[in-house]
């Protein structure tokens, strides 16, 4: 056990994965990078440096540079899936997904079904999202809510350095076509990570923090943001649970469920705009199996429905924060209970 | 004219191109009578006119090489061993088709066959093609993957960045462009600028032009072609002009044809007339031999029929399953 990184317990998980199997490789835009060029051959490591030093253990056949071109290795990956790899796929920036969705969507999502149970696609597609990078509209996209729409694909959210490795060796082991999400501005972040492989399974939420008043879900990067509001409304005696669902698609809703048969009070925080995204569908799922338990309206925390600015200023304000989580929680508070209509 | 390697095929290997030739047309031509009744529930696009293409291809292949076939793909799937009766089924929606009546036309595959799908996305299948070589590159299997696509898929940009990638890492891909002349209603003559092999040799790619209906050509230049790729030569390209006798799909009342084009390709250019024509003048098989295999072959077309109509459609239990491994 040692402090690492978000980016250093990915790195580790790749590394395990292909040291413990060798039909796993990597691919994608400037994984190793400098290919060709005269200086370092193992230049760049991906984009952020995520995938720094892989090269250099594995060999360029296990560690695929691509060209610029999203839809002909991302749709070579479902291929290999099919014939016997295990291709863990990076694209760079979920945003280029526009690029290449017809391979993901149509082609690997649907192997399984449309072949009537015959394939196994075994594909990981690991990309950034998220905002907060000033990285304008074209860069800082969530969109996992379109990828959990898909039947077939299983969809993951890391929301620590400990959640990403565990995930991650989860999803390389996963026979399903799995999305990964990694929020590009966790990449930094550090906590104490084992250094020996571990699987965390999809499908079975963390409960971050139990409390008694206000059930608060939240995804990826707000997971973080949703504690320090919870942290903030103890001080004010507001007692909260946080719950990461860790995983989109599988959704672990029966425990979300159970904490809101609790508490009787439900935030939803998802960094996705704000129609069709997470907290719309977990509100709708609620609604309809636990309306009895309900003693307030369920409150979404979203940014608004705009592409993502660029200027700092207007960033700040699009991004979901404690703050407006924690006033999202007061309001709740405050809303007139059920027995007290009646 | 050069003598036709394939000309000196066994007399095993030629009976058995013209059984699967022959499958394909009687396939096609009878899912094309059967559609007309209105049981085939979706839409079919056939493949009769094509089948010099799939068989003189795939025969240079076995189980540890790849295809990836287009939404025409009754031919494909049938010249790299998928069961007749278990398509025919798929493509009635039956439980015991070979994708569980899951798929339908436009999606039947057999993995373990390397038949990696029919495709209802023109372009989808190249990358997937790419991916298959990948892996037989990986795993060193010795195998190769061949991308069939239309004259409308060459113009995706799938199919593009498939030569690229190939040539980029060096995969045993072969290309294979199946010209028959119309993207959906769109003459290719309008759709397709520029020269299909000089784009392959853009990217480095060496590619061929061949007579799609000449069973002998396409099967000379595909054992070129793959064994090319094989022996690690990289990706080859061929670019077989062919016709289709049926319209884009079944309905389709192909107003944009000349009159009398269809008929005139059957009369003239057949790709079954050729073959028995050429194999009968050689003397390398006689008119019993194939008059055998058209009844078998016949045969077999009728008891897929029979058996799919009266075959049980999947239960609503089905509807749940095959989504994910696990979930």
């Amino acid at each position: 056990m040692s402090k690492k990184s978000f980016r250093q317990a990915i790195n580790e998980a790749l590394a395990q994965e292909m040291e413990r199997d060798p039909r796993v490789v990597i691919m994608g835009e400037d994984i190793a990078g400098g290919l060709g060029a005269p200086g370092e051959d193992d230049a760049w490591g991906g984009v952020l440096g995520v995938t720094k030093g892989l090269m250099g253990k594995f060999g360029r056949e296990r560690v695929l540079d691509t060209p610029i071109t999203e839809s002909g290795f991302i749709g070579a990956a479902a291929g290999a899936a099919l014939r016997g790899l295990r291709p863990v796929a990076e694209l760079m920036f979920v945003d280029f997904m526009g690029v290449c969705f017809d391979q993901i969507f149509n082609q690997a999502a649907k192997f399984r079904y449309m072949f009537g149970g015959k394939a196994t696609t075994p594909l990981v597609i690991r990309t950034m999202f998220g905002a907060g990078f000033r990285a304008a509209s074209q860069h800082s996209q969530c969109l996992y809510p379109i990828f959990t729409h898909i039947p077939g694909l299983k969809v993951v959210i890391p929301s620590s350095p400990y959640e990403a490795k565990g995930l991650l060796i989860q999803a390389i082991r996963d026979d399903d076509p799995v999305v990964f999400f990694e929020h590009k501005v966790m990449y930094d972040v550090e906590e104490e990570v084992p250094d020996e492989p571990y699987a965390i399974p999809f499908g079975e939420a963390r409960f971050v923090r139990e409390g008694e008043d206000v059930t608060i879900v939240a995804f990826g990067r707000m997971v973080t943001m949703a504690s320090q509001a919870a942290e903030a409304l103890a001080k004010e005696g507001v007692s909260c649970s946080v719950i990461d669902p860790r995983t989109t698609s599988p959704l672990d809703l029966p425990s979300i469920l159970e904490s809101v048969r609790e508490t009787g009070r439900l935030v939803l925080v998802d960094e996705a705009s704000p129609r069709c995204n997470l907290a719309t569908d977990i509100s709708a799922q609620v609604a309809e199996q636990a309306f009895d338990a309900l003693k307030a309206p369920i409150r979404m925390v979203s940014p608004p429905h705009t592409p993502v600015p660029f200027a700092p200023a207007l960033e700040d304000e699009f991004v979901p924060n404690a703050e407006k989580i924690a006033a999202a929680v007061r309001a709740t508070m405050r809303a007139p209970s059920k027995q007290a209509a009646e | 004219m050069a003598m036709s390697r394939a000309l000196q095929l066994s007399r095993e290997d030629l009976l058995r191109a013209y059984r699967q030739m022959r499958t394909i047309r009687e396939f096609e031509e009878r899912v094309h009578a059967e559609f007309a009744t209105g049981e085939i529930p979706g839409f079919v696009h056939l493949y009769a006119g094509e089948e010099a293409s799939a068989v003189g291809v795939c025969m240079h292949l076995t189980d540890k090489d790849a295809i990836a076939s287009t939404h025409r793909g009754h031919g494909h799937c049938i010249a790299k061993g998928c069961d007749v009766q278990g398509m025919m089924a798929e493509i009635y929606g039956r439980k015991s088709g070979l994708c569980a009546g899951k798929g339908g036309s436009m999606h039947i595959a057999d993995v373990s066959k390397g038949m990696l799908g029919a495709n209802g996305i023109v372009g989808g299948g190249a990358p997937l093609a790419c991916g298959a070589a990948l892996a037989a590159k990986t795993l060193k299997t010795g195998g190769v993957a061949v991308a069939f696509g239309g004259d409308g898929a060459s113009n995706q940009g799938t199919t593009a960045e498939s030569m690229n990638l190939a040539t980029v890492w060096k995969l045993p891909v072969i290309f294979v462009l199946e010209d028959n002349g119309y993207a959906e209603s769109t003459a290719s003559g309008w759709s397709v600028g520029g020269d299909a092999i000089k784009r392959a040799e853009g990217f480095g790619i060496p590619g061929v032009r061949v007579d799609g209906h000449d069973f002998f050509a396409v099967h000379d230049a595909a054992g070129e072609a793959i064994e090319r790729t094989r022996s690690g030569g990289g990706p080859s390209f061929l670019h077989l002009k062919l016709n289709r006798y049926y319209g884009h799909f079944e309905g389709d009342g192909q107003a944009y044809r000349r009159d009398g084009e269809v008929a005139r390709l059957r009369a003239e250019i057949d790709t079954l007339d050729r073959f028995r024509r050429r194999v009968t003048e050689a003397k390398l098989l006689g008119e019993d031999d194939l008059a055998g295999v058209d009844r078998e072959v016949l045969a077999l077309i009728d008891d897929s029929v029979r058996t799919a109509k009266s075959a049980a459609a999947p239960k609503s239990a089905d509807l749940l399953t095959d989504v994910y491994l696990s979930y």
